[in-house]
């Protein structure tokens, strides 16, 4: 398990097109943020923005990158190859699953590091919630990516699904409107990453996150894990 | 070979798969002896796959009962997994792992695995050892295909379409290199369509056809003139 963690890890590395996506994209966006120095409301942009990109990260690694993974294991049969062997094809699954959780909590990270120090956003003042629900959207943005993967037939039709999911989650994160109507807002609290958006803003800001936020991205996560590994196809 | 050297490596026995309505694999039985080179033949859609796919454990029979080294695919599945080494058609690798990056990995995967030197050496690789998967040619992927079926020691090593896709050259090596590696006493069963191939290693071979089989023994008992003529006469309908 230790070599198949590694094994994803590396070809993970050799991805420069999805690491650049998923993990120098969101900060250079948070950098324009922050450069362009503007305030909605009195707070900066870049603390606006700095939840939303936290969550984009958890979608780029999450939703986009491991549907297209699993399905292309599946699709160029190394699955089931490995279904012939001892270790069996789910521990391929479960290393990738653990790599990009990793990878998520990494970018996470540095994305908070370019806020901190390179416009001195503050550290989340509440950061036990904050990191609890950082780790609960990456679960939750993992999951989902895996339940589009347990039903994708080719990695083309993951990367479609995934594509077209893009769009409503981050809309509800606020990724083009940061500022949404009381009644997107209200929809948004109810998704995952409006949640994640709305929960993170609120530990930095010093209060403990929203119990609805925390159950709304526990029932995603087991939810969306429960459908995948009940319907998975693995050939 | 003769076939009474102990325990069978594989025995099928009333073998039986339906795909929805479909008979894929309808009451075949063989035994495939220890030590033997066992070739399974028929044209395109004759069940062959379908037969592997019982044996190796992937699919699960509808009827009769299969052994490997008296072992049951699903109930021992653990066990039979560290048995049979299995090389399957159409399965690739991720394009950006290197050939030493596999071999390590499927040796992790075993309980006592082959030194990988000497396997990738064996296999002509050595040199394409810190090689992509994406940059080998198509010869190369079938050999790398080959080292990982071997790379857990196999007693048993089930080879699905070994040659497809290589040059003359490349297959007689192929054809030695399958030579070699029953001398060291693994038993191999090999899935093909091409007749000189079977004549050339198997000891003995079933022929497969809409999922029975229609002939089973030595290439010399079946073939007349030649395997390849028996075998157009047994699954050619234009011929029958």
């Amino acid at each position: 398990m230790k070599l198949l963690t590694l094994t994803e890890a590396r070809l993970l590395l050799r991805e420069p097109l999805a690491l650049f996506w998923g993990l120098v994209f969101p900060m250079v966006l948070l950098a324009i943020m922050g450069l362009s120095a503007t305030s909605i409301g009195g707070v900066s942009l870049v603390a606006i923005y700095e939840p939303i990109v936290i969550a984009f990260v958890s979608v780029a690694f999450g939703v986009q990158g491991i549907p297209v993974q699993v399905a292309g294991y599946r699709e160029r049969r190394v699955l089931r190859r490995l279904a012939t062997t001892p270790a069996g094809p789910a521990r391929v699954i479960g290393a990738q699953l653990i790599v990009s959780l990793a990878v998520i909590l990494i970018a996470t990270a540095g994305v908070v590091a370019v806020g901190r120090l390179g416009f001195g956003v503050p550290l989340p003042r509440q950061p036990a919630g904050f990191a609890l629900v950082a780790v609960l959207s990456a679960t939750a943005m993992v999951a989902l990516g895996l339940l589009i993967g347990a039903f994708a037939p080719t990695a083309r039709s993951a990367g479609v699904a995934a594509t077209v999911l893009f769009f409503p989650l981050m809309y509800f994160a606020g990724l083009w409107t940061p500022q949404m109507s009381a009644t997107a807002r209200h929809i948004g609290q109810f998704t995952p990453l409006g949640a994640t958006v709305q929960a993170l803003g609120d530990t930095m800001a010093g209060t403990w996150p929203h119990p609805a936020a925390l159950v709304v991205l526990g029932v995603c996560t087991i939810a969306c894990a429960g459908g995948a590994v009940r319907f998975f196809r693995w050939t | 070979m003769t076939m009474n050297t102990g325990t069978a490596a594989i025995e099928v026995e009333g073998l039986r798969k339906l795909y929805g309505s479909k008979v894929a694999v309808d009451d075949v039985s063989f035994t495939v002896a220890e030590g033997e080179i066992f070739g399974l033949l028929g044209r395109n859609g004759a069940g062959k796959s379908t037969t592997v796919d019982c044996v190796v454990g992937l699919s699960v029979p509808d009827q009769g009962r299969i052994r490997v080294a008296g072992l049951d695919p699903r109930r021992d599945r653990d066990e039979v997994r560290h048995l049979l080494g299995v090389q399957l058609q159409e399965s690739e690798l991720p394009d950006k792992l290197t050939v030493a990056e596999a071999m390590r990995l499927y040796a992790s995967f075993y309980r006592h695995p082959a030194d990988i030197d000497k396997l990738l050496a064996l296999l002509d690789l050595s040199e394409k050892r810190n090689t992509r998967y994406r940059r080998l040619s198509g010869g190369q992927k079938q050999r790398l295909s080959v080292a990982l079926a071997l790379i857990g020691r196999p007693r048993i090593a089930i080879l699905d379409e070994l040659t497809t896709g290589l040059d003359p050259v490349a297959r007689r090596d192929a054809w030695q290199l399958i030579d070699d590696i029953r001398n060291t006493g693994v038993t191999i069963m090999l899935i093909t369509h091409l007749m000189t191939e079977a004549e050339r290693l198997c000891d003995r071979v079933a022929i497969m056809r809409d999922g029975q089989i229609v002939a089973l023994g030595t290439p010399a008992a079946l073939g007349r003139p030649t395997l390849e003529d028996a075998f157009v006469a047994l699954t050619d309908r234009r011929q029958r």
